[in-house]
């Protein structure tokens, strides 16, 4: 597919990062990363899936290149989808974007928020998604996976 | 719910979204009624306030069911997967399990965004965009499904990913795509089109089909 991230794993490699999160929830399950009930399981996904289908790809590399550039479409998209999903958070998050345990949906968080800041799109109107990212990116595993800290990060943009 | 008690589907006929969640609920055997909701008229019923309420995301399908409602047809179908078991959706080999998501999220975030009616809005209504990431989505396509497929996408047996594959070969079809470069995605999708719940959730055959689409 050309895209990253790709997992080797077990003999096998997987792609599409909901995919790949989803056969290390199954075979390496604890911490838990998805709701047990099954309704917030569900809601999980939703979320998820709404950043990973619904905002992304209409903001990512492939998408910039093909609207010519235009940063105003990704902000746009950005700004589109942060609405939609404010309001769903207000009927499904506590500490985090389903109740106080962290989910699949907050990894999907955090790095879409991200974006948005590198975007500079107005974050002001979206008190849910600010607060939530904010407690999120207290937890270690938030900050060690952090762009600013990997491998590969430019000294220039590496804290 | 409504008060047949029976889920209800917020779908438009050629939402490739929509079908999706359509075979699953026709698999399964669950009753279901569906509220049309179309994306074209009246600037788009999905934008109105009432849909809004539905679902925020402004976008179809959603469900109604058991108590709540809930959109996007990959957490759709996983939650009828898990609360009505039978028959399978998901392999229950957990690598097989996985490369049923791999296809079904190549298709559903990989391809169908990269095509659908506000994408198209954005680049101008350029259909050559729209050709080109279904084309280069189903060359990479073609290449996982060499590893992974039998007589469906995974193995034998119907997956999540062959309700992902057909809608979006009927839409690569609308957008006169060649399939000539990929005669697995091709057989495939021929094979699913014989089974009586791809069959009835197809397109042609809804509600809300337009009397000129409907066969």
């Amino acid at each position: 597919m050309q895209q990253v991230p790709a997992l080797k794993i077990d003999g096998i490699i997987l792609s599409q990062s909901l995919a790949i999160i989803q056969y290390l929830e199954e075979t390496r399950p604890n911490p838990r990363l998805l709701p047990q009930d099954l309704k917030k399981r569900a809601q999980a996904r939703m979320i998820s899936d709404h950043i990973v289908s619904g905002i992304q790809p209409l903001q990512n590399l492939t998408f910039l290149k093909q609207v010519g550039e235009k940063m105003e479409w990704a902000q746009h998209n950005i700004t589109c989808g942060f609405k939609a999903l404010e309001q769903i958070l207000q009927h499904t998050a506590g500490r985090y974007c389903i109740g106080d345990e962290v989910s699949m949906a907050d990894l999907c968080l955090v790095p879409q928020v991200h974006n948005a800041e590198r975007f500079k799109v107005d974050l002001a109107p979206y008190p849910t998604i600010t607060r939530i990212n904010k407690a999120l990116l207290e937890l270690e595993a938030f900050q060690v996976s952090h762009p600013c800290r990997q491998p590969d990060t430019p000294a220039e943009l590496r804290t | 719910m409504d008060s047949s008690g029976r889920p209800v589907l917020y779908s438009y006929f050629r939402s490739s979204c929509s079908w999706r969640v359509r075979i699953a609920l026709a698999l399964k055997g669950i009753a279901y009624d569906q509220e049309p909701v179309n994306l074209l008229k009246d600037g788009g019923q999905q934008f109105s306030t009432e849909f809004q309420a539905v679902n925020p995301m402004q976008q179809v399908p959603a469900l109604k069911i058991d108590g709540i409602i809930l959109s996007q047809s990959l957490a759709i179908i996983q939650y009828l997967e898990e609360t009505r078991p039978n028959p399978r959706l998901l392999p229950q080999d957990l690598k097989k399990r996985a490369q049923a998501r791999m296809i079904s999220d190549h298709i559903v975030s990989g391809i169908q965004p990269l095509q659908n009616l506000t994408f198209l809005k954005q680049v101008g209504e350029k259909m050559e965009w729209a050709q080109h990431n279904i084309t280069c989505g189903f060359k990479a396509l073609e290449q996982i499904l060499q590893h992974t497929a039998g007589r469906y996408c995974i193995g034998d047996e119907v997956s999540m990913a062959d309700l992902c594959l057909v809608p979006q070969v009927h839409n690569a079809e609308r957008f006169k795509v060649d399939l000539a470069p990929y005669p697995t995605i091709t057989r495939i999708n021929k094979a699913l089109l014989e089974l009586e719940a791809f069959q009835v959730s197809h397109p042609c055959r809804q509600p809300d089909t337009p009397a000129e689409l409907r066969t």
